[in-house]
């Protein structure tokens, strides 16, 4: 993110950066997203995702709502078509990662200990723990937790975010920050819906609708392995998308929504 | 939640700027924190004083400002105010919108310490 040439200046919020600080004359504007050393590192990791043409795909969900059985069940139906690497993501624990090795995938677990959240930073040391070369997707199963992984970019190209039926269809409303990044809502676990009265696909479709978010639903589920293809598919047509895309538009492919869309470039905001 | 790590980044940064302009100490922060941001004003007002000990804010106080939420209507073209988890426009009720505004988590100005006539 640029400090000084106002790309984080919109026409939504242009006025408050004009606003003159009354209070004199040692004030200093800046307008930096406080997040820019995440963002950076995030752009870094997604250079090298670019050199070496991987698809990277981000995992969110609340906890348990079937990240690993997805891959496990997405391991076993792509595995002879597709190169396919894992980064886990957990509290404690290697658990997630023996799962995946033990499919035959290469998998790096990241224990975060006390953050609930994946960074770009965790991200990159990870890859110094592994091999990009010759992949074609690499997924990282983010931390179980719908409030922070939302707010760190980590590089990816896509967002994926798993809503298990169990959960109630209200979710996307009540966490929208995690919502309004999904580039693919699934939702997990369908084999229970008919013992889940109460939660309705479209209720559950109406409240992402409600975040202004355009991605894609689809329903699946791991045990039962059904509703693979067309998330198969969805994984097809991402890599070919962003196999097809030149470098400069992959970059601007934001795995979520940029905080601040580059409207109207100002001269420089830093220094009143 | 990560409001301590904001707080740290949020603190880099105003020493970054507090140097630039040879500053003795920082005064005053201002940050504008929209709903979508992820952030919660309450809970980074409290890691504030954790954050700030030890470094050249250890004195400088946290104000935060809470921006609205508004949306771009693609289909009638109205901007309007809107609720965090209900984006819709305002005018026609389309949920084909653009956030303009609501997400923000910025460092938006810092008052310095024995700071000379201009910067
Ligand atoms: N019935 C049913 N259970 C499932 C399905 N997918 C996952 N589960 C169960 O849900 C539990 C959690 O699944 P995981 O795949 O470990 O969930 P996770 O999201 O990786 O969990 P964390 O990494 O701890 O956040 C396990 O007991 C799974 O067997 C499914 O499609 N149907
Ligand atoms: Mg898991
Ligand atoms: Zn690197
Ligand atoms: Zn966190
Ligand atoms: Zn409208």
């Amino acid at each position: 993110m640029c400090d000084t040439c106002g790309c984080n200046v919109t026409h939504g919020n242009a006025h408050l950066a004009e606003k003159k600080n009354a209070q004199g004359h040692s004030a200093v504007s800046v307008l930096t997203d406080l997040l820019s050393a995440n963002d950076r590192q995030a752009a870094h990791n997604r250079r090298h995702f670019d050199g070496h043409g991987v698809f990277v795909v981000n995992l969110m969900s609340a906890p348990g709502a079937g990240k690993t059985l997805l891959l496990e069940a997405t391991i076993d139906a792509l595995k002879d078509e597709l190169r396919i690497a894992v980064i886990e993501g957990d509290l404690e624990t290697e658990n997630d990662a023996a799962r995946i090795r033990a499919k035959g995938v290469p998998a790096h677990q990241i224990v975060t200990g006390t953050a609930c959240h994946l960074d770009a930073h965790m991200v990159h040391d990870a890859l110094h723990h592994m091999t990009l070369d010759g992949l074609d997707i690499l997924f990282i199963e983010n931390v179980g937790n719908l409030v922070c992984p939302a707010s760190f970019d980590l590089g990816q190209h896509r967002n994926v975010t798993l809503l298990s039926v169990t959960e109630g269809d209200d979710k996307p409303a009540k966490y929208p920050v995690m919502f309004r990044t999904a580039d693919l809502m699934l939702l997990t676990k369908t084999d229970l819906l008919p013992v889940l009265d109460d939660f309705d696909p479209a209720r559950a479709e109406g409240a992402l609708r409600a975040l202004a978010n355009p991605a894609p639903v689809l329903r699946l589920s791991a045990k039962k392995r059904d509703g693979l293809e067309a998330w198969s598919d969805w994984l097809r047509a991402q890599l070919a998308r962003i196999r097809a895309s030149d470098p400069a538009i992959r970059a601007e492919i934001p795995g979520r929504p940029p905080r601040f869309r580059p409207v109207n470039p100002k001269p420089a905001t830093q220094g009143v | 939640m990560h409001e301590l790590s904001v707080c740290q980044g949020l603190l880099d940064q105003v020493a970054r700027v507090a140097a630039d302009h040879g500053a003795l100490g920082v005064k005053h922060i201002v940050v504008r924190i929209g709903p979508l941001s992820g952030v919660v004003p309450e809970l980074l007002q409290q890691a504030f004083p954790l954050a700030r000990a030890g470094t050249m804010a250890a004195d400088a106080a946290l104000m935060i400002e809470e921006l609205p939420v508004r949306v771009h209507c693609d289909a009638c073209g109205a901007d309007t105010e809107a609720k965090p988890n209900r984006l819709l426009c305002g005018e026609c009720g389309d949920w084909h919108t653009q956030l303009i505004s609501g997400d923000e988590l910025l460092l938006a100005s810092v008052e310095l310490l024995k700071e000379e006539a201009h910067v």
